[in-house]
């Protein structure tokens, strides 16, 4: 018994009646992206703020940083995603837990979120190191020069910390959109679910991972191009990589 | 809420998920760590060796898996296993291969490629003195690599290669869409069976945040008592 190849079941309509199969994988290619990018946007901006915390002279920040970090890191996602999905709603008091369960497309916010808050940590230690590879002067400086904290960190540490830390930071943002394929498991049909299911309605298992392979491996080259376009653009003068 | 709580659930089925499920996942993560570690420094060597075709087909294999989300790695090898046995075999039909050794397969060649990144760095972190001295006394380049340079860049790289098996002791889980019972398939298993899920997976949240946590410590730990001074 031999696999039957059948490479043009990307053009035959889907049962799902919206279109061919093709239709099925570029739609869930599109939530994927949308998913990463929401997730991004989340664990960036919850990622500053606990990685600055970690940076801060108050030890209550610092351990509070720290409890943050190792809370989101030594889970595994697809067990943090079952808490958002499953086991909040019973916890919340009813008539929250009940609106959370009624939410139209539940699945996209909770991976949004658990995967969003899963990368918060990693974007939070990323962000601490490059603070902390800022010469001790640059903080003493803005002090110097009369700078609140606030200040400090908005026109000092943080403009320099986060140019640093953009090589890092693309990869996380790979990571980001790879996690996403993680919310399969909650219903969510991302690039990943939807490769599943054409291969369930269509047999053509091989064809199906091909096509989503590929399209994987499009998403990553645009990032890695797009973001060293970005690196070049904001590489700090004098640096190693700088101009 | 957590009045309803029901400690009994976990109790009852305890047996069934550290005698299972735990020693399920613990197996898969020692071997496949082993397995990930061995082809991972294969792939390195392969990456360092100086030939340039060799070191290509590496690099592209590193780069293709890491571009790749583990499920759908998982997804392909799930499928894709049975029609390598059949081929390598020469067998008629698909070979059936259990699940526990599907996913080992999967597990090692993915971690692979993220084990043979950190021998990477660890084999380029050795001063080049050193393989020259070994060349200089006379050894092969397997004797080099046996003797001199593997032993230092896997003891500098150890923290680093434990911290990537904690990482990859939490990816077991995701074996769950397969619907192999793992800690957390176990979990879910008991857990939709008795309609349970909020006491199950808080207790498999727990226990996964308890041993990861307490590896890491050991890993801190060691990083500072195996630390080569300079």
């Amino acid at each position: 018994m031999t696999y039957n190849w059948n490479w043009g079941i990307f053009f035959q309509p889907n049962p799902m009646g919206t279109g061919t199969y093709l239709d099925l994988l570029l739609s869930g290619l599109v939530l994927t992206l949308e998913t990463a990018v929401l997730a991004w946007i989340i664990a960036l901006i919850t990622g500053s703020i606990v990685g600055v915390m970690r940076t801060l002279p108050s030890r209550g920040a610092y351990w509070f940083g720290f409890a943050y970090v190792e809370f989101f890191r030594n889970m595994p996602l697809l067990v943090q995603l079952f808490l958002w999905f499953f086991v909040l709603p019973e916890i919340l008091p009813k008539a929250a837990g009940l609106w959370l369960k009624q939410l139209p497309n539940a699945p996209f916010w909770t991976a949004s979120i658990g995967v969003g808050l899963f990368m918060s940590a990693r974007v939070a230690v990323q962000l601490q190191a490059g603070i902390g590879s800022l010469p001790r002067g640059q903080r003493q400086a803005a002090t110097a020069l009369g700078l609140t904290t606030v200040q400090g960190y908005r026109y000092v540490l943080l403009p320099m910390a986060f140019r640093i830390i953009l090589p890092p930071l693309t990869s996380e943002f790979l990571n980001t959109i790879k996690n996403t394929a993680v919310a399969i498991t909650i219903g969510l049909l991302e690039l990943t679910g939807q490769a599943r299911s054409m291969q369930e309605f269509s047999f053509q298992v091989f064809e199906a991972f091909t096509a989503a392979t590929i399209l994987y491996l499009l998403v990553n080259a645009v990032v890695v191009t797009g973001m060293r376009i970005l690196e070049r653009y904001v590489a700090i003068p004098g640096y190693i990589t700088g101009k | 809420m957590l009045g309803s709580f029901d400690f009994d659930v976990i109790r009852r089925s305890l047996p069934y998920l550290f005698y299972e499920g735990m020693t399920f996942t613990l197996t898969l993560t020692a071997l496949s760590a082993l397995g990930g570690l061995i082809f991972g420094t294969a792939i390195a060597l392969m990456r360092l060796s100086g030939y340039k075709i060799l070191g290509r087909i590496a690099g592209l294999y590193v780069d293709f898996m890491r571009s790749l989300p583990l499920v759908l790695v998982i997804f392909w090898f799930y499928f894709l296993v049975p029609y390598i046995g059949q081929w390598l075999t020469g067998a008629s039909r698909p070979i059936s291969v259990g699940a526990f050794a599907s996913s080992l397969i999967t597990f090692i060649m993915f971690e692979a490629a993220y084990f043979s990144e950190i021998m990477r760095a660890g084999i380029q972190s050795i001063s080049r003195g050193q393989p020259a001295a070994a060349n200089a006394l006379g050894l092969t380049y397997a004797q080099t690599m046996r003797y001199v340079v593997l032993p230092q860049a896997f003891r500098n790289m150890l923290p680093v290669l434990l911290t990537q098996t904690i990482v990859l002791f939490q990816d077991t889980s995701l074996v769950y869409v397969l619907s192999i019972p793992d800690f957390l398939g176990a979990a879910s298993k008991v857990a939709q069976r008795d309609g349970r899920l909020v006491e199950m997976y808080l207790f498999a949240a727990l226990v996964y945040f308890t041993i990861s946590c307490v590896a890491s410590v050991g890993v801190r730990r060691l990083q500072s008592r195996i630390a080569i001074i300079r």
